[in-house]
């Protein structure tokens, strides 16, 4: 075949490179040496900063382990008696009932509120982001607008509701609205998630003749796991840490939850207060939060991560 | 096994507005694979969600063996589907995803787990059963997404482009496959796909859609052969059919452009409307491979013959398609309903033909070609539908 084609070779340029390798060396080094300074300095700065912060909780670490006369007699931060007697007494000070029943009753009030949770968001979920049904987007704007209402403007009212009820002093006004899909950040959490999967995978469900619970079960709520995760993880560190419900609602002693009970270590009215104690079980419910956290941390990033709240 | 019968079958969106598919009608006979065939956005997907039930029948029918389906549930309507990103669960096994619906309908272990295995044998999947769909190449995800539809022994296949992520070996690879995979099986398909090359190898019948409307529904070779309108004339065959504003006169001669091209009896005689478009414009098409290079050609009949420079050559091996530059208005088609989209280009139109390896050309020569002449199609100028009574 006959072609037009061009096949006369062009030669290509040729570059003499020459360096002088001794003080390229000596360049890269001297740029080397300079990073380096700059992070030790801004390394320095930081764990300056982390210092400050943290004064208050090493303090505390120090001070749950000297003996309670010492604790603000010598504001230093070595204590000149180490001891464990603090953890021995702010475990035993309620009489017959040991701290231990208030981890219990915590841990009681966070399972319900995770299961609640997951469970009620991730149904409320699924409806607004797969099902159609009339004035959806009335509704969806509704339960996002309770985002914005203060938990002290509901407080009273809320409050009034459960004590004609006869709900209060018990554990129900903490755990029965976590069933009734009443966290709303939840909710958009898992919708927006949902919506990110691909409505393929419901319609070929449909075709394989799944009923719109098992779509929901079998299909969605496997693939939503990572959001899940981090509804779990974010209900339990907020239930747990939750003072001012639990504190409205439990009175009894018996009933009462980990942050509650610290209360009862310093008595405002001028009696004795047991801070040795205090410190002692303050550091001891950090542990589960704590714990909880780093277990479920890559979940948690994962789940924040694949949501687009990045 | 059952027939499937749309009747009417219209969907509008935005009040009406919007047509989406609009007045199909087509029945497939039972066992038949139907090409749904069509550029993008010409409603052949909404036409194959209509029949699976998942979109709304805004009007007409669905008919599927003896059952009006309209308001029958998609898992009632004895249908499997495949589609284009195969909606694999990725949480679940290829068994699983095999076994799903099984698995819904309770039906016993033992079945089902005799039913998956053969289902994936044939696929050649029985290696990967405990695999996640995220572990497999494309080509045995598309062939999991197969499984999944043949488990149930359908009476009807519904595909909606089900090769178009693959690349192009596996395509025509998986192409086959599901070719011979369908005749084996003898279950009514309707797929759905944009790419012609589909079409025309893999249907019984070939329905091409644009803008909703049905413009043909023929088999592969008829719908090549005689397209019903300057459409299908051009969407149907690679490179497109080379339309010209032409006129023919008493000779009987095809005025194109400059050149007058013999027309043989054996025309008139196919096609008796066209005496009645004489000193009338029309449109006359033809298809690359039916211009020849007249230096090559066994017998030279100047008759037939047209002279044009050479603009671009692509030489494919087998072949080589020459882009010439004739003297003659070419029919730009965009739409088969009226003149004004049959709009014409500049006086000078192009053309493509399709010269054998034999055929030496270089860019800017001026070679002679052959028409072959019984081979010519011709569309009315106003309407763009082809003559033949």
């Amino acid at each position: 075949m006959a072609t037009s084609k061009t096949t006369d070779a062009v030669a290509a340029p040729v570059f003499e490179r020459s360096y002088d390798t001794e003080a390229l060396a000596a360049n890269r080094r001297r740029r080397r040496n300079k990073a380096r300074a700059k992070k030790l300095g801004l390394h320095l700065i930081l764990l300056g900063l982390l210092f400050v912060m943290l004064y208050p909780v090493i303090w505390m670490v120090f001070s749950s382990l000297r003996p309670e006369n010492e604790i603000f007699a010598d504001l230093g931060l070595i204590p000149d008696t180490w001891t464990l007697q603090n953890y021995i007494t702010g475990w035993n000070l309620f009489g017959d009932k040991t701290f231990g029943v208030f981890f219990v009753n915590s841990f009681i009030i966070c399972a319900l509120a995770i299961i609640g949770n997951l469970v009620a968001c991730s149904m409320a979920a699924y409806a607004f982001a797969r099902l159609n049904f009339r004035f959806k987007w009335f509704w969806f704007a509704l339960m996002l607008g309770t985002i914005m209402l203060p938990i002290h403007a509901q407080l009273i009212p809320q409050y009034v509701f459960f004590l004609k009820i006869g709900w209060v002093n018990t554990i129900l006004p903490l755990v029965v609205p976590k069933f009734l899909a009443t966290d709303a950040f939840f909710i958009f959490l898992m919708v927006q998630f949902m919506r990110s999967l691909p409505r393929e995978l419901e319609e070929a469900a449909t075709i394989d003749g799944a009923t719109y619970w098992q779509r929901y079960w079998r299909i969605i709520l496997p693939l939503t796991m990572p959001a899940l995760a981090t509804t779990a993880v974010f209900t339990f560190i907020n239930t747990y840490n939750d003072f001012f419900g639990q504190l409205i609602y439990l009175t009894e002693i018996d009933k009462m939850t980990v942050p509650v009970a610290l209360r009862l270590f310093l008595d405002p009215s001028g009696g004795t207060s047991s801070y040795g104690g205090m410190f002692a079980m303050v550091l001891v419910s950090i542990g589960p939060v704590l714990g909880f956290f780093l277990a479920s941390q890559r979940l948690l990033v994962r789940g924040i991560a694949t949501t687009g709240f990045k | 096994m059952a027939r499937v019968s749309l009747q009417n079958l219209t969907k509008t969106y935005a009040g009406g507005y919007l047509r989406a598919v609009d007045g199909l009608n087509v029945d497939i006979a039972d066992g038949e694979f139907l090409v749904l065939v069509g550029p993008s956005g010409c409603g052949k997907s909404t036409a194959l969600r209509m029949i699976a039930g998942l979109e709304d029948i805004t009007d007409g029918a669905v008919w599927i063996g003896d059952q009006f389906v309209n308001d029958v549930h998609p898992k009632d309507r004895d249908i499997a589907m495949v589609f284009q990103n195969y909606a694999l669960y990725p949480h679940m096994s290829v068994f699983d995803n095999i076994a799903f619906a099984l698995q819904i309908s309770q039906m016993p272990r033992s079945e089902i787990d005799a039913r998956v295995r053969e289902a994936a044998r044939i696929l050649e999947l029985t290696d990967y059963l405990k695999r996640r769909p995220g572990h497999l190449s494309g080509g045995q995800r598309q062939r999991v997404a197969m499984g999944r539809a043949i488990v149930r022994n359908p009476s009807v296949f519904l595909m909606d482009e089900p090769l178009s992520n693959l690349d192009a070996k596996l395509r025509v690879q998986m192409r086959a496959e599901i070719h011979s995979l369908q005749h084996r099986l003898g279950v009514t398909t309707i797929y759905v796909t944009h790419d012609q090359t589909e079409a025309m190898t893999m249907g019984d019948r070939v329905a091409l859609l644009k803008d909703g409307v049905l413009q043909q529904v023929d088999r592969p070779t008829d719908i090549y052969n005689r397209p019903a309108n300057t459409f299908v004339a051009a969407f149907i065959g690679s490179p497109t059919m080379n339309l010209y504003h032409a006129a023919i006169d008493g000779g009987p001669t095809l005025k194109l452009g400059s050149s007058d091209i013999r027309i043989p009896q054996s025309v008139f005689d196919a096609r008796p409307g066209l005496s009645r478009y004489k000193g009338k414009p029309l449109i006359a098409g033809i298809r690359p491979e039916d211009i020849g290079d007249a230096a090559t050609a066994p017998q030279r009949d100047p008759s037939r013959e047209l002279t044009a420079k050479v603009e671009l050559f692509e030489d494919l091996g087998s072949d080589t398609l020459v882009h010439l530059g004739v003297d003659a208005q070419a029919a730009e088609v965009r739409s088969s309903d009226s003149l004004d989209e049959i709009k014409s280009n500049d006086a000078k139109g192009r053309c493509i033909a399709r010269f054998t390896a034999k055929s030496e050309v270089a860019i800017d020569q001026t070679v002679t070609v052959q028409l072959d002449t019984e081979r010519l199609h011709f569309f009315d100028a106003e309407t763009g539908e082809a003559i033949w009574t």
